[in-house]
């Protein structure tokens, strides 16, 4: 605390916190620490509006030989299709989830881009509301697939691993039913929310940081540090983009292995 | 001033991991519009897109492989043709050959055969102008006989010893001519 120890501060330095990550609501109403319609929620839908219009105007007149906008679509089109789907899920099966991996992709995608573009400055995903409705449905969903697939026996498949010595399974079940039905969703979506609110945090901190050191201090050192925190935030920023691009791959390319793993649960 | 007391603050302010109920909902029935539009319209647009370029490039292959197909069937059909006429020109060589063979073969037969009457008539030309002399001879042998008996009668009368040896070397004379005649 002693480097912060600022003696010529007029003001003191206060840190942004989670809060700050909750802006004044757009349509106050329903407000629970300060968040009701808020500017969280007009970016979830606006980025369903950009990922419906984008995609659907690059494919409006498909050509045999695409242009720009075809061909960047049907790029994106394709690695999640044969990158993520057929690669992960397989040949046999793989179609049908394509539009669901490939929703789930951009969703997160662009909801965490937002936080790297100035003014809207807030990925959606920071919010773990939105993390923990992306989780539950990608939960309902593989269990959903497993139980059509398997029946109800597919509980006792993703639960009692096979090739293991049976005095073992008194360890083993109540672990993978921990690590399959608890802590998966969970890890699922606090990843997400973590690396995102934590990211988000980096940029409110650096901001708030070098503002105060640049505008409140009065030493010059100090104010030459906020230049340089300023600097050092540019480095930050393109981590962030480089993270916000593989955490969206991670939850698309977790959900189709979840997926994956309830159609072949009795594979292995 | 920076304090713990502020930190601490600062933290409690929210906790991260308490959801806003309302955020779950606009995010699960966004989530659920975006699939349902990518579901209904994007996913078959591109599968389609993808789809058709597939069969575009197939069906281009296909056409040039059909294309190739039948120009290698042309080549095939005018190299048969190229072997037929080839086969032809030699068929009729060798026909043209054989022919001229034959007509020099059938002229050699009639030469042959033409000498050979002629050969053949000269024979009966000169056996008929033999016979024919045979038979005047014949009939001037009769005159000549006749004559000869008168004279040898005649001289008979004077000497019976010589007419005899006339009358024989005669009818030896006679007698070779006769062979001789035969046997031509």
């Amino acid at each position: 605390m002693t480097a912060f120890a600022l003696p010529t501060a007029t003001e003191p330095y206060v840190p942004p916190s989670i809060s700050d990550t909750h802006l004044p609501e757009v349509l106050p109403w329903l407000a629970e620490y300060g968040t009701g319609f808020g500017k969280q929620m007009v970016m979830i839908i606006l980025s369903i509006i950009l990922i419906v219009w984008f995609f659907k105007s690059a494919i409006k007149n498909p050509k045999l030989v695409p242009g720009k906008a075809q061909f960047l679509a049907e790029s994106a089109y394709g690695f999640v299709r044969n990158s993520v789907g057929r690669d992960i899920i397989g040949e046999k099966n793989f179609a049908q989830w394509v539009p669901l991996l490939f929703a789930t992709f951009f969703f997160i995608l662009l909801n965490n881009l937002f936080g790297a573009i100035p003014f809207l400055q807030l990925p959606s995903f920071s919010h773990a509301g939105a993390a923990y409705a992306m989780a539950i449905i990608i939960y309902g969903t593989w269990i959903a697939v497993g139980v059509k697939n398997h029946g109800i026996r597919y509980f006792k498949l993703a639960v009692v691993p096979s090739g293991v010595p049976g005095w073992i399974m008194p360890l083993m079940v109540p672990l993978e039913i921990i690590s399959n039905f608890i802590v998966r969703p969970l890890t699922h979506s606090l990843r997400l929310m973590a690396t995102m609110l934590a990211g988000h945090m980096i940029v409110m901190l650096a901001a708030t940081g070098a503002r105060h050191l640049i505008m409140v201090q009065e030493s010059l050192a100090l104010n030459a540090v906020g230049v340089l925190v300023i600097v050092g935030s540019v480095a930050m920023y393109f981590l962030e983009l480089l993270i916000m691009v593989l955490q969206a791959f991670v939850f698309t390319l977790l959900t189709a292995i979840y997926i994956q793993g309830a159609l072949d649960a009795d594979a292995h | 001033m920076i304090s713990n007391e502020l930190i601490l603050a600062a933290g409690e302010s929210a906790n991260p991991l308490l959801p806003n109920p309302w955020e779950i909902l606009v995010t699960a029935a966004g989530f659920a519009v975006l699939l349902f539009l990518v579901v209904k319209y994007i996913a078959p647009a591109f599968e389609k897109s993808y789809q058709d370029r597939v069969t575009a490039i197939e069906g281009g292959l296909e056409k040039a492989e059909a294309a190739q197909a039948e120009a290698n069937a042309t080549l095939e059909q005018y190299k048969a043709q190229l072997l037929e006429a080839r086969t032809e020109a030699n068929r009729i060589r060798e026909d043209a050959r054989e022919e001229g063979a034959l007509i020099l073969a059938e002229l050699k037969t009639k030469a042959a055969e033409e000498s050979a009457r002629i050969t053949e008539q000269a024979h009966r030309q000169i056996e008929a102008e033999r016979t024919a002399a045979v038979t005047s001879l014949r009939a001037e042998v009769g005159t000549l006989a006749t004559s000869l008996a008168s004279k040898i009668v005649d001289d008979a009368l004077e000497n019976d010893e010589r007419a005899a040896r006339v009358v024989d070397k005669f009818l030896a004379d006679l007698e070779t001519q006769q062979n001789a005649g035969a046997s031509n």
